[in-house]
């Protein structure tokens, strides 16, 4: 006992104790392996169940963010649509979803919801929180078809506002819009803003429709022209606006008759 | 009675195409599925009703799109028409048949549509409607031609089965 707690059993008991520390980890490690190897198919069985399940709610709950994120896409245009509605209070509007397309690749129509029992009427200006998209076609029941402004068929009257002049825009086949019918003495921009003009009675004054793009003028034309770029994304269109009190004017009985 | 299975497939087809193959572009073209669906069914050796179907294809397409009637009225009633003699001529190579007729067929449709709308005054540049117009769509109707046929292969034995042999 003296020797020991006089530090001369020191080396022997850290030997002795090192010796044990060792086997006790040796025993456990082994215990260990031992038991993961005995429950370890258990567990991985259960593991995968519990994978199974979490995939399936990670799967359920993918599901439910692209339904909340349709909905907030949704809820976003119609937020704008009524705060474009709040802003234009000289117009009515009827709200209407594009439920198709033209079948054929000539044509740039859109089919919406909404017909005549809503009390659409051929004719009627259609537009978006962003601008004008074009007018109303053809009226069925409960669908009409719009006639988009970049349909080769569509010519309407427009007003450049920086330059304070008239020109006629008309769409085409490929769904680009131009600018034609602008006097050579105009001075027009890129950027220079689009709006409709209200002659003719198509289409009611001061709807935006774009920006000047690239403007095209040659010594040897009578009249400039220049692209547009339209401030609506055509390929994009999910729902749209139908200004309902706008009575179209139909100015062809005004038109001299060709001479003989 | 058999005819009457005409009246939701049509009515499929041209929903299909208005509210989904409408929107798939290929530059400016875009497939003309109730057109593939006609030839398909047109190509069925055992199909005698092709004439009815094209016909009543015409009235819905007429009627949902905004181009004169006489486009689809000619060119289905076209497409059946060159469909049923290919159906005789080529009958041991039916892909073969159904990848000229789709090519045939959509040149037919593009140029009554650019016929139609040249006579009303449209403007259209020969050189970007041929570029940018028919050439993407010939692709696009090449593309699902064959799982079209395959479709209407199917629905043609379905509606027509054959006989027995014993």
């Amino acid at each position: 006992m003296a020797l020991a707690l006089g530090g001369y059993f020191s080396s022997a008991s850290n030997v002795f104790t090192g010796s044990l520390v060792n086997l006790q980890t040796w025993f456990s490690a082994r215990f260990v392996a031992v038991q993961d190897f005995l429950t370890s198919p258990r567990d991985i069985a259960s593991l995968r169940q519990r994978n199974i399940e979490l995939e399936g709610e990670v799967s359920e709950l993918q599901a439910q963010v692209i339904q909340l994120q349709q909905q907030v896409g949704k809820t976003q245009i119609l937020a704008a649509l009524v705060d474009f509605e709040q802003a234009n209070p000289e117009n009515r509007y009827l709200a209407a979803a594009v439920i198709g397309r033209d079948p054929s690749p000539f044509l740039h129509y859109v089919i919406i919801n909404r017909g005549s029992n809503d009390g659409i009427l051929r004719g009627m200006p259609v537009v978006t929180n962003q601008g004008l998209i074009g007018r109303v076609d053809a009226v069925i029941a409960d669908a009409a078809r719009i006639q988009l402004i970049t349909d080769p068929a569509s010519s309407v009257n427009v007003l450049l506002q920086n330059a304070e002049t008239e020109a006629s825009l008309v769409g085409s086949v490929t769904g680009d819009v131009t600018l034609q019918l602008i006097p050579q003495d105009i001075n027009i921009q890129p950027g220079d803003l689009v709006l409709t003009s209200g002659l003719g009675g198509g289409y009611p004054p001061d709807l935006i429709i774009g920006q000047v793009g690239n403007v095209r003028s040659r010594d040897f034309d009578l009249f400039q022209q220049a692209t547009v770029q339209p401030v609506v994304d055509f390929n994009r269109l999910e729902i749209v606006l139908v200004i309902v009190n706008f009575k179209p004017v139909d100015i062809s009985p005004l038109a001299p008759a060709p001479a003989p | 009675m058999r005819n009457l299975v005409a009246v939701p497939v049509i009515l499929l087809t041209v929903m299909l195409q208005s509210a989904v193959i409408s929107r798939v572009y290929l530059l400016s073209g875009i497939a003309d599925l109730p057109m593939v669906m006609l030839a398909a069914w047109a190509l069925q050796e055992n199909v005698d009703s092709a004439w009815h179907w094209a016909a009543a294809t015409d009235l819905l397409v007429g009627f949902i799109s905004g181009i004169s009637w006489v486009v689809p009225f000619f060119g289905y009633i076209g497409i059946v028409f060159f469909a049923r003699i290919f159906q005789r001529r080529v009958w041991q190579a039916p892909l073969l048949a159904m990848f000229s007729i789709t090519f045939l067929g959509t040149i037919i449709v593009s140029l009554l549509s650019i016929s139609t709308l040249s006579f009303a005054g449209v403007p259209l540049p020969i050189s970007d409607v041929l570029g940018l117009v028919t050439l993407p769509s010939v692709l696009l109707n090449m593309l699902i031609a064959i799982p079209v046929y395959v479709v209407m292969r199917d629905l043609a034995r379905w509606v027509y089965p054959s006989p027995e042999v014993e």
